[in-house]
């Protein structure tokens, strides 16, 4: 049997709070929660006098941590944060965070341009608990990544956050600014306002009715990037995808929060929207069956891998929203969608486990929560 | 680097896939032409500026790219422009001002033909420059010239704004102009003595 991994440092990570089950990200009444998940702001931002994170020294980095750590923890500014030093997590805490898309995955690995870096470059995260509403990364591509979440379609009142925090953090550093081309960053692809706002949408309908190829070519035209439930470079994941500006110069953050809260995700929307009706219309048989069986198959089986999980809790998720699932709360799919994955796995059940291990956890897990459990707690064969 | 004729610098840089092998060419412009291959950058538009800035062009086999006229590396920070195209980042603030000639065609194609930024600028900087009209605000706006540009952006993307309908937008556009137009009236202000 596995016993619980020897910790080499005393363990300060918040996982219980951010196990706790307040994050924002759970909250079920976003708008238009039923094809958006979650809002997403992202500011890019450096200090003057620094070169950018790949160029600088040690020092440097070390003395950009210590800036912004003190800039955020101000007693004035948004907050409290709690400050991670991503050098200094487990692997697993620092997949944590992938997870729950606190930090990048290059920033988990300390990944730097040109292939350099790695898992013991100085860096940082800070997460105000515990709602997680407000985060940043520093030293990842950039001195500061400020995030600001919301659950539904709320950009602009991420984006009030997310400036919000902007200005506090500028009220007592300087930030690399261009009089012709705004806010400088590492990689020219971010300059100028340094703002990325994104949704993440559920478009099981889109899929299955075969329309989601016009979607992703409709977005190519209008300049926006459709990615995978990880950001940059992943897969889809159970029908999500990433919808975010590619544009951040030229157009400013009024016009780009217009351009994607008030036109363009509306449209997926109602299109997603339709594409479930038509499907309940004409293909109710079908419909009833893959979401039914999806929850037939998180409360029997016995080893389940975390894709496979995402997959048929996607359509656990389009049953309950479109009221084929009564019994199931919304909360507890999206909680399930973070708990299934391989860190919050091992963190929930309090040790580290091999894969073939997590599947059996994993599946106990979702019976447990999904419940079945009661019937088979007594199993003998256990 | 010098062309293959040895004669002038090589500008154009021909990478070909054969089976699994590359083959890299490093012609001079004049030789380019007489190999038949066409010196001018090839690419989509909604590839990303950091893939094309490292030379990934969206031709099957082949990549060409034209070296551009570039300083030799930043003063602040020692970058190369090589090493920007190759690392896919700029080494600091300064680069963006030591290579703005030729990073300005690249930007142009990774923001829909956009030169300006238009938007948010820092708050407390601008403020502080209420105080200390003239330098600081050019630091901030740019000169007055750059100033028209910026509005005459904003402008054009009113009328396009209003010409598709998009009476929306075309407000938000609107409060934009206003915003700049005000700090511009503020920071242009002279202290009163």
């Amino acid at each position: 049997m596995t016993t619980p991994a020897k910790d080499p440092t005393p363990d300060t990570f918040p996982t219980a709070e951010l196990l706790g089950g307040a994050a924002e990200l759970l909250r079920p009444d976003g708008p238009d929660h039923d094809v958006v998940v979650s809002s997403r702001v992202r500011l890019a931002r450096n200090l003057a006098g620094f070169p950018f994170v790949a160029h600088a020294s040690r020092t440097d980095r070390n003395q950009i941590l210590d800036l912004c750590r003190h800039r955020l923890a101000a007693a004035d500014g948004p907050g409290p944060f709690t400050w991670l030093r991503v050098h200094d997590l487990k692997a697993v805490d620092r997949s944590l965070l992938v997870e729950r898309h606190l930090i990048s995955k290059q920033h988990a690995k300390g990944a730097m341009a040109g292939g350099q870096g790695g898992p013991d470059e100085p860096r940082a995260a800070a997460i105000s608990l515990p709602l997680e509403r407000l985060s940043a990364m520093v030293n990842e591509e950039d001195h500061l990544r400020l995030q600001s979440l919301r659950a539904g379609l709320a950009l602009a009142d991420a984006y009030r956050d997310a400036d919000a925090l902007d200005d506090h953090i500028e009220a007592g550093l300087d930030f690399a600014f261009h009089p012709r081309l705004g806010y400088l960053t590492a990689c020219p692809t971010n300059v100028g306002t340094g703002a990325r706002f994104s949704v993440m949408l559920h478009l099981p309908g889109l899929r299955m009715t075969g329309d989601i190829e016009k979607v992703k070519r409709a977005a190519d035209d209008m300049s926006l990037a459709i990615r995978g439930f990880y950001g940059e470079g992943s897969q889809n994941i159970g029908d999500f995808y990433q919808l975010s500006n590619q544009t951040t110069l030229g157009k400013s953050e009024r016009v780009l929060l217009h351009d994607m809260e008030s036109s363009i995700v509306p449209r997926v929307i109602e299109y997603e929207r339709l594409g479930r009706r038509m499907l309940i219309e004409r293909r109710r048989d079908i419909l009833e069956d893959k979401v039914s069986r999806a929850l037939g198959l998180l409360r029997s089986a016995r080893l389940v891998a975390s894709d496979e999980a995402m997959g048929l809790l996607s359509h656990v998720r389009l049953g309950i929203v479109l009221g084929l699932i009564p019994d199931v709360p919304l909360a507890t799919v999206s909680g399930l969608m973070l708990l299934v994955q391989p860190a919050h796995l091992q963190r929930k059940i309090g040790r580290e486990m091999p894969q073939a291990e997590r599947r059996r956890a994993r599946a106990d897990l979702l019976r447990a929560t999904l419940g079945r459990e009661g019937l088979l707690r007594d199993d003998p064969a256990r | 680097m010098l062309c293959e004729c040895g004669q002038a610098e090589a500008t154009v840089h021909e990478v070909l896939i054969k089976g699994d092998k590359q083959v890299a060419r490093h012609l001079c412009e004049q030789c380019a032409r007489k190999a038949g291959i066409d010196p001018k950058p090839s690419g989509s538009m909604t590839e990303l500026i950091a893939k094309h800035a490292m030379g990934h062009s969206m031709g099957i086999g082949a990549q060409i790219v034209t070296a551009p006229k570039r300083a030799a590396s930043c003063p602040s920070c020692k970058t190369t422009y090589d090493s920007f195209k190759q690392n896919g980042v700029l080494g600091c603030p300064e680069c963006y001002t030591t290579f703005l000639e030729v990073l300005t065609p690249l930007l142009e194609r990774a923001h829909e033909g956009a030169t300006h930024h238009v938007g948010k600028i820092p708050r407390r900087a601008l403020d502080s420059t209420k105080s200390h009209p003239g330098s600081r605000i050019d630091a901030l706006l740019g000169s007055l010239e750059q100033r028209a540009e910026r509005l005459a952006t904003l402008r054009k993307q009113l009328d396009e704004a209003i010409r598709a309908e998009q009476y929306e937008r075309a407000a938000k556009v609107r409060d934009e102009i206003r915003s700049l137009g005000e700090i511009v009236d503020e920071g242009a202000e002279p202290e009163p003595s």
